[in-house]
């Protein structure tokens, strides 16, 4: 699949959400296709599963002070530091925007599942994928601060190769 | 008569949007309670006298579509409205819901108006 489709999905899912639980204009900045896994130095980082005919990961990612921002805004309250509730409003906004890009990606690869949110915070993790695809990663910029939506891609090799013995099976009884 | 609402959603920020959405709307809102999973919630239902659930699809233990399943299936709950709010925008999703018996379906990130036409068409 080409990855301008896949970043296109990606943009479109982050300005709904935006305009419709935030009210906040954004504008998509330089768009990474070989990028890296989120890790410490992103700040808060929201991370969702996605599984079916393709399978991996989603992230939203922004510095501490933008997640206060962007949490204040959709609950209508004012946030000085990282709290559990600013967790749980990034966690619910990453949620909305991976989601939303799942159901445009799914028109075009099937069903897909999403896992809920993990959100984290922390000074020295790393995040690693077991797939080997680098990350698509879209910066935004908005009056709110600049935050980073990324998806890590791969068609499942498992469901390929169920399909490929399901039509071999097929073919051999036919 | 007001109408009490039963919120289930596993995140926090959810579930205070929608109770400020729900002081907002025309229909008259009584008593409002919150669960964080389909498990949680079908204890409260329970104890509580709920009119209308408005339930997320994607939680933990038990999620919205297999909560929708049980209320249905328990007598005396057949008829309560159980409207989805959900990022779940899959037709199949949509298409199991509304098999179940869901009374409505709103894709998030939605607008307070959304919710209170969902509201004001059901009662």
């Amino acid at each position: 699949m080409d990855v301008r489709e896949v970043q296109r999905y990606l943009i479109h899912a982050t300005e709904e959400v935006c305009r419709t639980a935030l009210g906040l204009p954004v504008e998509v900045g330089t768009v990474d296709p070989q990028s890296g896994p989120p890790g410490a130095d992103d700040g808060v980082v929201a991370l969702l599963g996605l599984v079916g005919n393709w399978v991996g990961v989603g992230s939203l990612t922004c510095e501490a002070g933008v997640a206060c921002n962007l949490s204040g805004r959709l609950l209508l309250t004012e946030f000085n530091s990282v709290t559990d509730e600013v967790l749980d409003a990034i966690g619910e906004l990453a949620n909305m925007i991976i989601g939303n890009f799942k159901t445009h990606f799914e028109e075009r690869v099937g069903p897909l599942g999403l896992s809920i949110p993990t959100v984290i915070y922390g000074k020295n993790f790393t995040a690693r994928s077991p797939h080997e695809n680098s990350w698509l990663r879209v910066p935004f910029s908005s009056e709110l601060g600049l935050f980073d939506v990324r998806v890590c891609l791969e068609p499942n090799a498992r469901r390929v190769r169920a399909t490929a013995h399901l039509a071999l099976v097929e073919e051999s009884q036919s | 008569m007001a109408v009490n609402v039963l919120i289930v959603d596993d995140s926090a920020a959810i579930r205070k949007i929608l109770r400020r959405v729900l002081v907002q709307a025309e229909v008259p809102v009584g008593q409002v309670h919150e669960a964080g999973d389909g498990e949680e919630a079908l204890q409260v239902l329970q104890k509580e006298k709920i009119d209308l659930v408005l339930t997320d699809i994607n939680m933990p233990k038990m999620d919205g579509l297999e909560f929708l399943r049980r209320i249905k299936q328990i007598a005396g709950f057949e008829h309560l409205p159980v409207v989805m709010i959900t990022t779940e925008g899959s037709k199949a999703k949509v298409l199991e819901a509304v098999k179940l018996g869901a009374a409505g379906y709103v894709r998030k990130p939605f607008t307070a108006d959304q919710i209170k036409e969902k509201l004001a068409g059901l009662y």
